[in-house]
């Protein structure tokens, strides 16, 4: 495959499962613990590094998963301490960032890591650092990577659709029947912790946000069926992606950052023209 | 260590970034009760694409100018939040999110374009981003100092109005204060203390100065004056402390060694915090478990003596 190609293909795998791990995050009202997570996500990244002192996909996820439990679990024991949610969120996200940023800047300064790369991602190296898989050949890392996440998400949501619908909708029912809410969290938590790491190296660590939250945003206010919601959110994670690509090329600018725009349109125009919630509609 | 301290700039620098902290823990009591704490991280992030637009505009780093283009820019943000949440059915942590990652993206889409058209000589922009109060020169300092001051002269200056429009919205009606207006007062202090801190700070870690000493402050008291000057006391120590440690490595960033001190004043304060610090909980909770086994005791002895 060109140059090119690999890249509009790993972009469309981030709008993919970024779209369809966003539609849970608005569902369970939680899109700011995906702000948090993308953010101290960082430091599970780091600590894998400084451990293993290599830049490799499998112990990025690792770390991703333990920085994104422990932000959970950290903000869930504020909460229970009567901490403000969001204070709390807040708090945690901020700290563990920070402590991110210093190790970067004080001990893994001069490696393969650094805050911009982190911040900004960098889709245009990312063809450049293959792996060799049997049958089809050299592909890029980042791409394997987060073909393998999207497969993960992809199975965990449709082996317990089901309850992944009640806990997102009622959980104190949810929780009456018999289903364990709280495990659900953090296995909810896990996956937006290794889509976040998955895309990093793509789009960065708050773009991520972007590409999470506004497809699915968008979504919402299309349709009122959770499976709808689910195929458009990735549709338009996917759109929002290829199309900030070549917006991007076309005004020679950030790839990331004209991605997370692009997701702010198909969102306004959604905001303005949606059938069921749209502003034109409540004027008419 | 000491020749740190005693070279002027850092001096400057110190103490801007102590009065920036000062002003934060104000601005950031009056946030928390109105549970609007992740509000300054959106806010702060939405600033950038007017930081850089004003950039681009006048083609130098007059923190002026870019400071009015970022409290441009987060006043937009903040509408656009509020908008999406009254007009449609998208909750507001959600539209928070957008508008700061959006807003966030648009900022990098224009600072590659900055960085390209200025030829690389835009280096003062990128710390925007991160924050590094080392790479002030005096005239920012003073830009930075005045704006703090009257930040902190406005919120001590209205105190007994501030403090009732927070907690009794009634009875501030009812004696003739403008609601409308005390709110449009508090989000221009809010974002002007937003952008100014974003030089020191940089824009992702902006919201622990509002959200973290304040919820600090709360472990230690249940009024809200001392609250207010506690948590500008440990704005103004996280901000000095950090600032100090930052200068001592070579080119290290201000803000998450600012974030960290905070954070240290923070689990300090939830351990051993008058009010609902957890050892406080565990020895009353161990004490009512003693009252109760002795209360159990003298009943189980007065029913034998029966």
């Amino acid at each position: 495959m060109t140059y090119t190609g690999w890249i509009i293909l790993t972009a469309a795998l981030v709008g993919l499962s970024c779209g369809i791990t966003g539609v849970f995050l608005i569902l369970r009202k939680q899109a700011m613990m995906a702000d948090a997570i993308s953010h101290t996500v960082l430091l599970g990244i780091v600590i894998a590094f400084l451990i293993t002192s290599e830049v490799s996909g499998p112990y990025m996820l690792i770390g991703g998963i333990f920085a994104g439990l422990l932000t959970a679990f950290l903000v869930q024991w504020l909460n229970s301490l009567k901490v403000q949610q969001d204070a709390g969120l807040g708090i945690v996200f901020t700290t563990l960032f920070a402590i991110g940023v210093i190790l970067i800047a004080t001990s893994a300064g001069n490696a393969h890591l650094d805050i911009q790369h982190a911040l900004m991602g960098e889709i245009t190296f990312i063809p450049f650092n293959t792996v060799t898989l049997p049958i089809i050949g050299d592909v890029p890392q980042a791409t394997v990577l987060l073909a393998a996440v999207l497969i993960i998400v992809v199975i965990t949501i449709t082996l317990f659709y089901k309850e992944w619908k009640i806990t997102s909708f009622d959980p104190a029912l949810a929780a009456s029947i018999g289903i364990p809410v709280l495990l659900m969290h953090y296995v909810f938590m896990s996956l937006v912790s290794i889509t976040t790491v998955a895309s990093f190296d793509a789009v960065g660590a708050i773009m991520v946000v972007a590409m999470l939250i506004t497809p699915a945003a968008s979504a919402y206010l299309w349709t009122d069926k959770l499976h709808n919601m689910l195929l458009l959110s990735g549709a338009f994670g996917v759109i929002s992606a290829i199309t900030g690509y070549y917006v991007a090329a076309w005004i020679d600018t950030s790839i990331s950052g004209s991605m997370a725009f692009m997701t702010g349109i198909v969102f306004f125009i959604s905001f303005i023209f949606s059938p069921k919630h749209g502003l034109i509609v409540k004027y008419v | 260590m000491l020749s740190i301290l005693l070279n002027s700039n850092t001096q400057w620098v110190l103490l801007s970034t102590m009065i920036l902290g000062v002003a934060a823990g104000t601005i950031g009591c009056m946030a928390y009760w109105k549970r609007q704490n992740l509000m300054s991280d959106a806010l702060s992030h939405s600033a950038l694409p007017g930081v850089v637009i004003a950039f681009l505009l006048i083609q130098e780093k007059n923190l002026f100018i870019l400071i009015i283009g970022a409290a441009i820019s987060a006043l937009i943000g903040a509408f656009l939040i509020q908008w999406i949440t009254t007009s449609s059915r998208i909750s507001e942590d959600s539209a928070m999110g957008m508008i700061l990652s959006i807003f966030y993206g648009m900022g990098i889409m224009l600072l590659s374009i900055a960085n390209r058209s200025a030829g690389g000589n835009q280096s003062g922009l990128d710390k925007f981003i991160y924050g590094q109060a080392a790479a002030m020169v005096k005239s920012d300092v003073i830009t930075m100092l005045i704006l703090a001051l009257l930040v902190i002269f406005i919120v001590f200056i209205a105190f007994k109005e501030w403090k009732i429009n927070l907690f009794d919205p009634q009875f501030a009606k009812g004696i003739g204060l403008s609601i409308k207006g005390m709110n449009i007062l508090y989000t221009s202090i809010l974002v002007t203390t937003i952008v100014i801190g974003i030089q020191a700070v940089g824009v992702i870690l902006m919201a622990a100065m509002l959200v973290t000493p304040a919820v600090s402050a709360r472990y230690w008291t249940r009024s809200f004056k001392i609250m207010i000057l506690l948590s500008a006391t440990f704005g103004g120590i996280a901000g000095a402390v950090g600032t100090f440690i930052s200068a001592l490595g070579n080119g290290w960033p201000t803000g998450p060694f600012i974030v960290v001190v905070a954070s240290v004043v923070f689990v300090v304060s939830l351990l051993f915090g008058k009010e609902n610090g957890i050892l406080i909980k565990h020895l009353q909770f161990k004490m009512h478990q003693k009252t109760a086994k002795l209360n159990l005791q003298t009943l189980t002895e007065g029913l034998e003596n029966k």
